[in-house]
């Protein structure tokens, strides 16, 4: 069985437990105390991952760290549908490009959030200041996908991309980040909230959605 | 700042776990709006001191190391640190669980704590759901001779009240606030129906409206692994932290009529007309 080592408040596991959940596959947490006991930075867990980083999964002989490449891979061998990592040149180039932004520039949200809920030395306004960049480019492209039809960041069904950009986007409060600004991103996150196989996390206030 | 009053500068505060503080990683933090620096010596004596605004080694801090905690105080403390003998008995495991930092009153956490109403809409399908929303007719008792206030008979229905626990339950609350900012609550033992389990936070007030929370679990539990029992607590309190940060003022307002209650938050009222009576200003309106 698929193994994901996971941490309960880190929306990086978070994309790969909501694939999971999404495709319906059986899986088995191995909860990795990330806070305070910093097992991710301990032998065992280097040895699965050397940048020290969650998530980890292990699926028989194949361990894969970084939760974009999980998503890659889990939809590759289990989406039946082919939808959420699409066949399609033009529509897989897509889906990569704004799944790298999940990865990439929203994650300045995520480096936010573990300075004031975790007291990591970051640069807060720095990275406040970028995720807000980064939320802007979002909230422009939600906006004219919608103006297209579409609902979603890579066409007109969800894809891995969203799964890569939800959590950190729905999870910026807990990093002072404000949405108030971004009507076309709380628009997709309420939408994102209705996929079959949703499941929360805490800090997503999945009950006040409608 | 004002002045601080003198209930909250006398009692002794947690500011850090004895495992994390190590002589290679002093704390430097703040407590009451000062500046202090805890720091484990070689010899493995802990430590503390108030730092100055230029930041140089001011008066030494008094610091005791009790239930696997670290505590100091800015004032002169009546009486020792309150009494938790759970923490000594054979079986029990002591899960510290960390510090969460939340931008609000040390007040708002003590209260948020001990009010079961928000369970279904907060932690839904883990310590409540819809449409079992009801909070039973509970007592709550100001124990005169040690000033502790009690909230007892608080039955609940949790669909997975602990870690441990796999199925719903009707779980049986007892709160106890042993001083105005520390709070434990004791909870049916899913594993051993003859025993509680413990949850305490121990706000360390960084100013007013800033703080660290501590929390640990005292438990029975032959069954999760710390790593287990952590991740459920953190989860608990992540989504605590999102409510507590979006209510206003932060300060917790003790003025008549200030906000309004229902019967569900008698504990609430009487807290806050307990801390009232003893003087607290630091963090009320």
């Amino acid at each position: 069985m698929i193994k994901l080592y996971d941490y309960i408040l880190s929306g990086s596991c978070y994309k790969v437990r909501l694939m999971l959940n999404i495709l319906n596959i059986e899986y088995e947490v191995v909860p990795v105390d990330f806070y305070p006991g910093l097992e991710h930075k301990k032998p065992e867990m280097l040895a699965l991952n050397p940048l020290g980083q969650l998530p980890v999964m292990v699926d028989g002989d194949l361990v894969l760290r970084d939760a974009q490449s999980i998503l890659v891979y889990l939809a590759s061998k289990f989406d039946d549908s082919n939808s959420w990592f699409p066949d399609d040149a033009a529509a897989r180039g897509q889906v990569a490009m704004w799944t790298a932004f999940g990865g990439g520039e929203i994650m300045a949200a995520s480096a936010a959030r573990l300075h004031d809920v975790l007291n990591y030395p970051f640069d807060i306004d720095q990275q406040r200041k970028s995720a807000h960049a980064a939320f802007v480019i979002l909230d422009d492209h939600i906006a004219e996908q919608e103006i297209m039809g579409l609902d979603w960041l890579a066409g007109g069904a969800p894809t891995i991309a969203d799964i890569a950009c939800f959590p950190y986007v729905s999870l910026s409060e807990d990093g002072g980040i404000s949405r108030e600004e971004y009507p076309a991103i709380e628009r997709w996150l309420r939408r994102f909230m209705d996929i079959p196989g949703f499941i929360d996390m805490p800090g997503v206030l999945q009950h006040w959605r409608n | 700042m004002t002045q601080i009053d003198s209930t909250t500068l006398n009692q002794w505060y947690v500011i850090q776990s004895s495992a994390a503080l190590t002589p290679s990683q002093p704390r430097k933090t703040r407590l009451l709006g000062r500046d202090i620096l805890a720091v484990r010596q070689e010899d493995g004596q802990a430590t503390a001191w108030e730092v100055s605004t230029k930041g140089e080694q001011g008066q030494a801090l008094p610091v005791r190391e009790c239930y696997d905690y670290v505590w100091t105080t800015l004032g002169e403390p009546d009486g020792d640190i309150f009494s938790m003998p759970e923490f000594y008995e054979d079986g029990r495991r002591m899960v510290v669980c960390g510090i969460a930092t939340v931008q609000t009153s040390p007040g708002r956490i003590i209260e948020n704590f001990l009010d079961m109403s928000h369970f279904p809409f907060v932690h839904t399908d883990v310590l409540g759901a819809e449409p079992d929303t009801e909070v039973n007719n509970y007592k709550v008792n100001l124990r005169k001779d040690v000033n502790e206030l009690w909230a007892t008979e608080c039955g609940f229905y949790q669909p997975k009240a602990m870690a441990s626990a796999t199925e719903g339950i009707e779980v049986d609350y007892q709160y106890r606030v042993a001083n105005p900012f520390a709070a434990i609550l004791y909870k049916t033992c899913p594993d051993r129906a003859d025993a509680m389990d413990l949850v305490g936070i121990l706000p360390q007030p960084l100013d007013e409206t800033n703080c660290d929370i501590h929390y640990f679990m005292l438990v029975f539990d032959d069954v999760n692994s710390d790593q287990e029992l952590i991740q459920f607590q953190q989860g608990i309190l992540m989504q605590d932290r999102v409510i507590l940060e979006n209510q206003r003022p932060r300060e917790l307002p003790l003025q008549r009529g200030a906000e309004i209650t229902i019967r569900a938050d008698a504990a609430s009222i009487q807290y806050r007309r307990w801390i009232k009576e003893m003087g607290v200003g630091f963090g009320t309106l």
